[in-house]
């Protein structure tokens, strides 16, 4: 294999794990951007998602598009729960209490799963198989339908935040929560919403995740979930086209990381990142500055 | 007053329980001559007794085999069973107690922890101890990080120690597969990963055996292609995993999709590896193992352990390698019988020693025993294979 073909398949590498990573950040970034919460469980969602899709398919042999749209919808349905239950009663609370309390929900979906499903890794066969040829490289066809899917799923929210009036309410509400209230937005409508659109997300995450490795265990949310969270930062936190870029930019560093032969240290330049950025320019590379009084 | 009667009511009877002790002690010394006393120190009950139970009874079982065929030299083995709760005081107190009946050997313990503690005390008093299943290098060494360290000459084991894999996929490498090229794929942060792959590169060297890439991936990884496309790459003829299942069937699958056709080898954590990758990916992958259920040698062991302890199933590789052990232990002792020696005496314990450490190629159920001059076994691994999906026993080497 030459290098140029090398290089290439390692670009595929990286934008294939990157897209899932921006997938993830954007939920991360959404709801940062409407309550200022780091949704520490949000990794978590992911793990239930691909539970979800991996029983469709192997204990009720469901249609795939089946089961990947249970898994979307029980992924939805589960972020919108959490928010109800966990972080609306918390609104008032100090946002301390409130991270706490996602760290908690984390702990308590990755617990949960493993009295559920058992510690065990489950394993299922690959949903896509085989790849396109292209001269010396195969891309796979897995790798193809995570980029493009991921491209649609961020088209179509930008879409929706640009262009309806439920994305109205949500740039409203995450610039001014009393002002937009006052305008007769309803806050827990519009919260509820960027909820379920960011857990939307994780599900389609959930779903490419099992494309590109088909294993689900309880904890495969927490190293994704921290590796997004680095992707959302770097791109600048609340900041949705922010989060698309962190998270291929992540996905490429970790393919670049792995060919020069430092595979080792691929975790460890991810968050190497993350304290640079936290360093030299903490609002990311997109992120608005903003003057804040303690 | 009530209180004082009671309390020397109680000197009395404890005075009467350690007379009664010293006695029994003595009587059995006595009666040295028609029998031979060994010590079995397994944790049988608290936290880690799934691992203790199984070799406390296969080590019976064994005994009680040599005893109903008439024992060693005419004489019977009496086992003196302690239970150390896989703790090293625990271990050390019943070593103790056990050295009181003039023992002329120990088996045990079952974990590394209480292993150690316990070897400390047997290499200082002189008697021979086998240990099924303890695979530290502390266990027979006594300083593991100085190359120059002094040996436990009284401890051996019947298990390999990790490193052992190592070298030996890199010997099955090159003069099974005809290997030239490899490439090391671990785990970092993992002792067992890190320590395999650290003897294998050196056996790779000593063979002659090129390592053309070595990538590795964090606990908690699972995007292996960037590492397996470079691997791909250098178009090794084997791929070195020493993983474990779960990732090594990520691995597996990434590296097929990345194009790379290289034989995977790996260790003892690959067992159960055909549940975790397609059957048609994983097609002539190999990796050794302590122990191959159902093959010839262990399958009249499988059918007694079963029938004695009314199980469906041996529980874990610990009972065959218990097993073992107590033949390694009973191998000792013929020995010694045969050169005339008083069982529980200074001599014989050194005879039994020295006849373990001369063994040569030895069979028991689990491969073929000799030492090396760390007291590790040098024996035959059960080598699977990857056919069609299952997981085949293709030879021992």
């Amino acid at each position: 294999m030459d290098w140029l073909s090398l290089a290439f398949s390692q670009i595929v590498n990286g934008l294939q794990a990157g897209s899932v990573y921006a997938l993830v950040a954007l939920g991360y970034s959404m709801v940062y951007g409407i309550i200022l919460l780091l949704n520490f469980a949000h990794g978590d969602i992911i793990m239930v998602g691909a539970y979800t899709a991996f029983y469709a398919m192997t204990a009720f042999h469901l249609h795939p598009v089946v089961s990947v749209v249970l898994a979307v919808l029980v992924s939805t349905a589960l972020g919108v729960f959490v928010e109800k239950v966990a972080y609306t009663p918390l609104r008032s609370a100090p946002r301390l209490s409130l991270l706490i309390t996602a760290i908690g929900i984390s702990f308590l979906l990755e617990n949960g799963a493993q009295l559920l499903f058992g510690a065990d890794t489950k394993s299922m066969d690959p949903m896509v198989r085989g790849g396109i040829r292209l001269g010396t490289t195969t891309v796979s066809f897995a790798a193809i339908i995570t980029i493009i899917v991921s491209v649609i799923a961020m088209a179509a929210l930008s879409l929706l935040v640009r262009r309806t009036k439920l994305g109205k309410a949500m740039r409203a509400v995450s610039e001014d929560m009393g002002a937009a209230q006052l305008m007769g937005i309803s806050l827990n409508k519009t919260i509820s919403f960027t909820f379920a659109v960011g857990s939307a997300l994780a599900g389609i995450g959930s779903v490419l995740y099992l494309c590109a490795y088909p294993q689900a265990s309880p904890t495969m949310g927490s190293m994704l979930g921290l590796k997004a969270f680095v992707a959302a930062v770097l791109g600048g936190i609340g900041s949705i086209p922010g989060a698309m870029l962190g998270g291929f930019a992540i996905g490429l560093l970790e393919a670049i990381v792995s060919a020069v032969g430092l595979s080792e240290w691929k975790d460890g330049v991810v968050f190497a990142v993350l304290i640079v950025v936290l360093l030299v320019k903490p609002t990311g590379i997109l992120g608005k500055k903003i003057t804040e009084k303690v | 007053m009530k209180k004082r009667v009671f309390a020397m009511v109680l000197a009395a009877a404890m005075v009467m329980a350690m007379l009664a002790s010293c006695g029994s002690g003595s009587t059995s010394a006595k009666s040295g001559s028609n029998e031979i006393v060994i010590a079995l120190i397994t944790n049988t009950t608290g936290d880690y007794a799934q691992y203790g139970i199984p070799v406390h009874n296969a080590a019976m079982m064994y005994f009680d085999k040599v005893n109903a065929e008439g024992g060693i030299n005419g004489k019977k083995i009496t086992v003196l069973e302690y239970d150390d709760k896989a703790d090293g005081v625990e271990s050390v107190n019943a070593f103790n107690l056990a050295m009181e009946k003039n023992i002329s050997a120990v088996l045990g313990s079952v974990l590394t922890g209480a292993t150690i503690a316990l070897s400390d005390a047997t290499f200082e008093a002189g008697v021979p101890q086998v240990t099924a299943s303890a695979t530290a290098e502390g266990v027979t060494v006594i300083d593991p990080d100085d190359a120059n360290s002094a040996i436990r000459t009284n401890v051996f084991r019947s298990c390999f120690i990790d490193p052992f894999q190592g070298e030996k996929m890199a010997d099955y490498a090159v003069n099974k597969l005809g290997a030239k090229t490899a490439a090391i794929f671990y785990e970092t942060g993992s002792d067992y990963s890190e320590g395999v792959k650290a003897a294998f590169e050196q056996k790779a060297a000593q063979l002659g055996l090129q390592i053309v890439a070595t990538e590795a991936f964090a606990a908690g990884d699972v995007d292996f292609k960037p590492a397996m496309t470079n691997i791909a790459s250098k178009n090794p003829d084997v791929v070195f995993a020493p993983i474990y299942y779960g990732e090594a069937g990520l691995a597996v699958t990434a590296a097929r999709a990345a194009g790379c056709t290289a034989t995977f080898l790996g260790a003892d954590g690959f067992g159960s590896v055909k549940d975790y990758a397609s059957a048609e990916d994983l097609e002539g992958t190999v990796y050794c193992s302590g122990y191959a259920p159902g093959t010839d040698s262990v399958k009249q062991f499988e059918e007694d352990y079963c029938k004695t302890f009314s199980v469906d199933a041996v529980p874990n590789m610990f009972a065959p390698l218990a097993y073992d052990a107590a033949m390694i232990l009973c191998y000792g002792l013929e020995k010694a019988e045969a050169a005339g020696l008083t069982a529980g005496t200074d001599a014989y314990r050194k005879a039994v020693i020295e006849a373990i450490s001369g063994m040569n190629n030895v069979e028991g159920i689990t491969g073929s025993y000799s030492f090396d001059a760390k007291n590790n076994p040098i024996k035959t691994a059960a080598i699977i294979e990857l056919t069609g999906g299952d997981e085949v026993f293709k030879e021992m080497y």
